[in-house]
C-alpha cells in the first residue's frame, strides 16, 4: 500500500453479495416510490423488501463461508463475527419489516404519518390523508439502513467504518420522524437524534484523523501493527482510541452517551423503535468489537477500564432511571440501556469468550426487543398507542395471550433463568470474570435486581392491576406478520433459554477475527 | 440404564400442570386432576424411596439414583439429578405436603373463568420446581431451579393472595432475586476455580478444590447470602412476615414449609461442601446470627395480633435453631438440624392451614377477634393445639427431637450457645400458648357471626389427619428418617473436615432419652 501508481484493488463481489443485494434492493425500492402509483406501492415495496432480506440471508448462509477473507484493499473483513452479526442483522430485520408492514387489515391506523413532510396540523397533512397518501419509503430506508449496519460490522478501515455509519444512521434519523401519532413529539426525537449523532460523528471523525495520524493509516491492520512496534506518540493514540470509541457508544446508547435514547425510543413510531434497537446494536457492538479486539488491541491498558466503567455506569444508571419511568416505551428505553451495559462486560473480557458472548447476548436481545416493541404498538387507547403503565391495568385479564407474551419477554429481559436473557447475562458476565472483572459482574448482576423491579411493577400491573383502571385500552388484533413476529421471537428467547446449545456453538465457532 | 425416577418425580407435575391448565373453561375436573397428579407424584416418590439404598449405594457414592446428561456443555452445564439422604427426605416432604395443600386448597379460589386452573396449574409447577432444586446435583442447574421456583410462587402470592399481594409478591421476588444474582456470580466463580470443561458445574467436580482462601471466603459469601434471605434468617427475613400473610394458607405451607428449607439444604450442600475452610472460618458470625434469628423470630412472635405473622416468625426462630444445628458441626446437631427441616415443614403445615380453616370461619386473621373457639369448633380448636404443641416441641411429638438434638449437639461443642438456645424453647412454649389462649380460651363468643359456624369438614379432617399423624410417627419413632439422614450429614462432616468433640454423644441412643426438663 501506498505505492505511487494507483493499483486497482481486487474486489470478492461474492463474498459482499449480501451487501450488494441489500443495497440493490433499496434502489429498487426508490425507484418503485417513483414509478410505481400511490395504491400499489405497499403491495409492491413490502414483498420486494421481504425477498430482498430473504435473498441476501440465503446467500449469506450458502456463500458465506466459502467466501471468508480480507478484501476489497483491506477495507472489508468479512470473517466469521461479521458473517454471523449480518446473518444476525439480516433476521432482526426480517422481523422488524414485518412488524412495520402491520396495518391491521385497514382497520386501525398504522403507525406512519401519512405525510412526513408537511408541518403536523397543516393543511397539506389534512389534505394527504383525504387522498388516502401512505408512507412507503420506510421500505427503501430500512433497506439503506441495514445496509448500512452489515458493512458497519464487516469494516477493516476507519474511512470505510465512518461511511458505514452514516449510512446506517441517516435512514433512521428520518425514519424516527415518521409516526402518525405524536407528530410533534417524533418529529423532535428525529432532531435530537440527528443532532447529537452529528456530534458523535464528529467526534469518530476526529478520533479517526488523530489515529491517522499515529499510524499514517487508517487500515485496522496498519494501526495494530503501528502499536505493537511501538511508535510512541501515545498523545495522538489514546485520544483517538477514546474519541472512536465515543462515536461507537454513542450508537449503543451506553452511559454518559445516552441522553438521547429514552427521547428517541418514545418518539419514534414505535415498530421503527423495536428494529433500532435491536439492529443498531448488534452493528454498533460489531463496529465496536472489531475496532477495539482488531485495530486498538495493543493499547488495551488505555480503553478496557473507561469501558468497564462506561459498563459499570451503563448498567447503574439505566437501571436506577428505569425505576422511576411511568412509560413503557422509555422503561424498555432504559433497559436497553442497561443491556448496552451488560453487552459492554462482554466486551471487556478481550477474548474469544469476550467476543462469543457478546454476539450471543445480542442475538437474544435482539429476539426479545422487536416482539417486546411490537407487542407494545398493539396495545391502544382510542386509536393511539397506550404506553403509560397505568394504561396497561388488568391487560392480562383482557388479552391474556398477549400478557402472557410480554410478561415472558419481561422475564427474558430481567434475565430469569430458561429464558434467552439468562443464558445471555451468564455469557457475557461467565467471560468478565474469567477475565478478572469480577466487581462488574457483581455491579451486573445488581443492576439486574434493580431493573427486575421495573419490569415486575409491569407485570404486577398487568396482572394484578384492575381493568377498569383503563376502561379505553384494548389490544388491537394484528395480523399474521406481527403474530409471526412475536411468535418468532418469544420462541426464540424461550429456546435459547432451555437449549442455547446451537447458538452458541456457533457463535463460538465464528468468534475470531481476521485480522 | 436404570428407570429415571427423578426426572419422572420432575416431568409429572408438570405434565399434571399442563393438563390442568388445558382443561376446558368451568370444568370440575380441574380438582381432581391436579390432586390426583400429586398423589401419583407422590406415590412415584414413595416409589424412589424404595430404590434407595440407606447408608449409601453400591459404591458408596455419596449420591443416588444418578441420571447425567450434557446439557450446555459450552458453559459446563449438566442436566444432573441424584439424591442423598437429605434431599430424598427434601422431597418426599414436599411431595408429601402438595396433595394436602390441594386438599386444603380445595374451596380457595372459585370455579370462574380459569382462576381455579392457574391456581392449581402452578402449585403443580411448584412441585416440579421443588423436585428439582432438591435434586440437583450440578451448580447451575441447581441455580436454575433456584430462580425460575421464584415465578410460581410470585404468582400463587400475587394474583391469588390478600389485599396487598402485590406488594408481598414483589418484596418476596425482589429479595429472592437480588439474593440469587448475587450467587450467581458465586456460580461462575467456583466453576472457573473449578476443573472447567464440558462438565464443570457437576457438584463432584467442584467438592474439594484447592481455592486460596480468599476466593474460597468470597464465595461463600455469595452462596450464603442467597441462602440466608431464602431461609430467612435475620437481618433479611422482612419479606416472610408480608408474604405469608398474604399468601394463601396452603401457598405459605409449600413456601416456608418445602421452598425456604433450600436456604438451609443449599447451606449444607454447597456452602459446607464447596467451601470448608470459609465455613468453618464464618462459623461465629452465623451462629452469631442463628441465635439472633431464634430470639428476635420468637420475640416477634410473642409480640404479634395477625395469626399467620405470627406463624411466619416462629418459623424465623425454628430456622434460627436449624442454622445453629447446621453450623455447629456436629454429627447430632447436623442431624437433628436435617432431621429438623423435615418436621419444621409438617408442624408449618398443621399451623398454617388450622389457623386458615379458623381465618375462613372468622373472617378475620387478627388473634383479638378469637377467644372461646374451642367451644365453637373444637375440633379445629384440638387441631390448633396439637400443632401448636408439636410447634413447642412437646416431647412425644416430631419437633421434640430434632429440636432436642440439635441442643445436646450443640452442646457438645459450644457448651454456653447449647445453654441459650435451649431459652428458645421456653420462648416457644409462650408463643404458641398464647396464641392458643387468645384462639381456643375463654367464654364461648356470641354473636350471629358464631350462630352457624360449623365445625371442621371431611375434607377438612383429611388435611389434618395426615399431618398429625406425621406428628405422632416422627415423634416416637424418628428412627428410620434418622438412618436417611445421618449418613448424608457424616458425608458433609467428612468433607468440612471436621470430627465430633469427644465425648461423642450417640445419636441412636438419644432420642430414646426422655428425662430432659422441657
Amino acid at each position: 500500500m501506498g505505492g505511487s501508481m494507483f493499483v486497482a484493488p481486487d474486489i470478492n463481489y461474492t463474498a459482499l453479495l449480501p451487501m450488494i443485494i441489500v443495497f440493490v434492493g433499496g434502489l429498487v425500492g426508490v425507484t418503485v416510490e417513483g414509478f410505481a402509483s400511490r395504491r400499489t406501492r405497499y403491495a409492491v415495496q413490502v414483498p420486494l423488501s421481504v425477498a430482498t432480506l430473504v435473498l441476501a440471508l440465503l446467500a449469506l448462509v450458502l456463500l458465506g463461508r466459502d467466501n471468508t477473507g480480507i478484501t476489497a484493499a483491506g477495507t472489508v473483513a468479512v470473517d466469521g463475527v461479521a458473517l454471523a452479526l449480518q446473518g444476525l442483522v439480516l433476521v432482526l430485520s426480517i422481523l422488524g419489516l414485518l412488524v412495520m408492514s402491520e396495518r391491521f387489515g385497514g382497520e386501525q391506523p398504522d403507525a406512519f404519518t401519512q405525510s412526513g413532510v408537511s408541518t403536523p396540523g397543516s393543511a397539506e397533512e389534512t389534505l394527504a390523508a383525504k387522498v388516502g397518501a401512505t408512507t412507503t419509503e420506510i421500505y427503501p430506508l430500512m433497506l439503506m439502513s441495514v445496509g448500512g449496519m452489515m458493512l458497519f460490522v464487516a469494516a477493516n478501515d476507519l474511512i470505510l467504518l465512518f461511511v458505514a455509519l452514516e449510512v446506517l444512521s441517516l435512514p433512521l434519523y428520518v425514519l424516527c420522524g415518521l409516526a402518525r401519532r405524536r407528530r410533534l413529539l417524533s418529529q423532535e426525537a428525529s432532531l435530537k437524534y440527528f443532532l447529537l449523532g452529528s456530534f458523535s460523528s464528529a467526534f469518530f471523525l476526529f478520533g479517526a484523523v488523530l489515529l491517522y495520524g499515529y499510524a499514517g493509516s487508517m487500515r485496522f491492520s496498519d494501526i495494530a501493527a503501528a502499536i505493537s512496534s511501538n511508535v510512541g506518540m501515545d498523545g495522538l493514540l489514546v485520544p483517538g482510541v477514546l474519541l472512536v470509541t465515543v462515536g461507537l457508544l454513542f450508537k449503543v446508547g451506553a452511559v454518559p452517551f445516552h441522553a438521547w435514547t429514552p427521547d428517541v425510543y418514545q418518539g419514534a413510531p414505535t415498530p421503527v423503535t423495536g428494529f433500532m434497537a435491536a439492529c443498531t446494536k448488534v452493528a454498533a457492538f460489531g463496529a465496536m468489537l472489531r475496532v477495539l479486539y482488531v485495530a486498538v488491541e495493543g493499547a488495551r491498558l488505555e480503553w478496557q477500564p473507561v469501558i468497564a466503567v462506561v459498563a459499570a455506569l451503563s448498567m447503574v444508571v439505566g437501571a436506577l432511571l428505569a425505576i422511576v419511568q411511568t412509560d413503557v416505551k422509555r422503561i424498555l428505553a432504559y433497559s436497553s440501556i442497561a443491556h448496552a451495559g451488560f453487552i459492554l462486560t462482554g466486551v471487556v473480557a478481550l477474548d474469544v469468550a469476550g467476543v462469543s458472548s457478546t454476539m450471543f447476548y445480542l442475538a437474544t436481545y435482539g429476539f426479545m426487543t422487536i416482539p417486546a416493541f411490537a407487542i407494545v404498538a398493539l396495545v391502544r387507547s382510542a386509536g393511539t398507542e397506550a404506553t403509560l403503565v397505568d394504561q396497561w391495568a388488568g391487560l392480562g385479564r383482557r388479552s391474556p395471550w398477549i400478557a402472557a407474551s410480554f410478561t415472558f419477554l419481561l422475564m427474558a429481559f430481567a434475565g430469569l433463568p430458561l429464558t434467552s436473557g439468562f443464558t445471555g447475562k451468564f455469557a457475557v458476565f461467565s467471560a468478565a470474570v474469567s477475565q478478572g472483572w469480577a466487581w462488574l459482574a457483581v455491579v451486573g448482576v445488581l443492576a439486574s435486581a434493580v431493573t427486575a423491579y421495573i419490569y415486575f411493577v409491569l407485570v404486577v400491573q398487568m396482572w394484578l392491576g384492575d381493568p377498569a383502571d383503563a376502561s379505553g385500552t384494548a389490544v388491537v388484533r394484528p395480523s399474521w406478520m406481527t403474530s409471526f413476529a412475536i411468535l418468532v421471537g418469544v420462541a426464540i428467547t424461550l429456546a435459547l433459554g432451555v437449549m442455547p446449545s446451537p447458538v452458541l456453538d456457533l457463535a463460538q465457532s465464528t468468534a475470531a477475527f481476521l485480522r | 440404564m436404570s428407570f429415571p425416577w427423578l426426572t419422572t418425580l420432575l416431568v409429572l407435575p408438570l405434565v399434571g400442570a399442563l393438563v390442568v391448565s388445558l382443561l376446558p373453561k368451568g370444568s370440575a375436573l380441574v380438582r381432581p386432576v391436579a390432586l390426583g397428579t400429586a398423589l401419583l407424584t407422590l406415590a412415584v416418590g414413595i416409589g424412589t424411596a424404595t430404590q434407595f439404598r440407606v447408608g449409601g449405594g453400591a459404591g458408596g457414592e455419596r449420591f443416588q439414583l444418578t441420571e447425567v446428561y450434557s446439557w450446555i456443555p459450552q458453559f459446563g452445564v449438566s442436566y444432573a439429578l441424584g439424591v442423598d439422604g437429605i434431599s430424598l427426605s427434601m422431597i418426599l416432604l414436599g411431595l408429601v405436603l402438595v396433595p394436602i395443600c390441594i386438599v386444603a386448597a380445595w374451596d380457595d379460589v372459585p370455579a370462574v373463568g380459569r382462576r381455579q386452573h392457574a391456581y392449581f396449574a402452578l402449585m403443580l409447577a411448584l412441585t416440579s420446581m421443588m423436585v428439582g432444586v432438591f435434586a440437583a446435583i450440578d451448580v447451575f442447574l441447581f441455580y436454575v431451579f433456584f430462580e425460575a421456583m421464584l415465578i410460581p410462587v410470585y404468582f400463587l402470592i400475587g394474583v391469588f393472595g390478600g389485599s396487598r399481594r402485590a406488594r408481598a409478591a414483589t418484596s418476596f421476588l425482589l429479595y429472592s432475586l437480588a439474593g440469587g444474582l448475587v450467587m450467581l456470580v458465586a456460580v461462575i466463580g467456583v466453576y472457573l476455580a473449578g476443573p472447567r470443561g464440558t462438565d464443570g458445574f457437576l457438584l463432584s467436580n467442584l467438592t474439594g478444590l484447592d481455592l486460596s482462601v480468599e476466593a474460597g471466603r468470597w464465595l461463600f459469601v455469595g452462596f450464603f447470602i442467597a441462602f440466608a434471605i431464602k431461609a430467612p434468617m435475620w437481618p433479611v427475613h422482612t419479606w416472610l412476615p408480608l408474604a405469608a400473610e398474604q399468601a394463601r394458607p396452603a401457598t405459605s405451607v409449600l413456601l416456608v414449609g418445602v421452598l425456604d428449607k433450600v436456604g438451609t439444604y443449599g447451606m449444607i450442600r454447597f456452602c459446607l461442601t464447596l467451601f470448608p475452610e470459609a465455613s468453618q472460618w464464618a462459623t461465629p458470625v452465623i451462629l452469631a446470627l442463628a441465635l439472633v434469628s431464634l430470639f428476635v423470630g420468637a420475640f416477634l412472635a410473642i409480640g404479634q395480633t395477625d395469626m399467620l405473622r405470627l406463624i411466619s416468625y416462629t418459623s424465623i426462630s425454628h430456622f434460627g435453631f436449624i442454622v445453629l444445628g447446621i453450623f455447629a458441626f456436629t454429627t447430632v446437631s447436623q442431624t437433628g438440624a436435617t432431621l429438623y427441616m423435615v418436621n419444621h415443614g409438617f408442624t408449618t403445615a398443621g399451623l398454617f392451614l388450622v389457623a386458615g380453616m379458623l381465618i375462613v370461619r372468622r373472617g378475620s386473621r387478627d388473634l383479638r377477634d378469637f377467644g372461646g373457639w374451642q367451644r365453637v369448633t373444637p375440633l379445629v380448636a384440638g387441631a390448633l393445639f396439637v400443632s401448636g404443641m408439636s410447634g413447642l416441641a412437646l416431647p412425644g411429638l416430631n419437633s421434640f427431637v430434632s429440636e432436642f438434638l440439635v441442643i445436646v449437639g450443640t452442646f457438645g461443642r459450644h457448651p454456653w450457645l447449647g445453654v441459650i438456645s435451649a431459652i428458645g424453647v421456653i420462648l416457644a412454649a409462650v408463643y404458641i400458648l398464647v396464641m392458643y389462649q387468645k384462639v381456643a380460651t375463654g367464654p364461648r363468643p356470641t354473636g350471629p357471626d358464631v350462630e352457624d359456624v360449623r365445625d371442621m369438614s371431611g375434607r377438612e379432617k383429611w388435611v389434618v389427619a395426615p399431618i398429625i399423624a406425621a406428628f405422632l410417627v416422627l415423634g416416637f419413632y424418628p428412627k428410620p428418617v434418622l438412618d436417611l439422614l445421618e449418613p448424608a450429614v457424616q458425608q458433609t462432616l467428612q468433607t468440612v473436615g471436621i470430627s465430633d468433640p469427644a465425648p461423642a454423644v450417640d445419636t441412636a441412643a438419644n432420642h430414646s432419652t426422655e428425662g430432659s426438663d422441657h
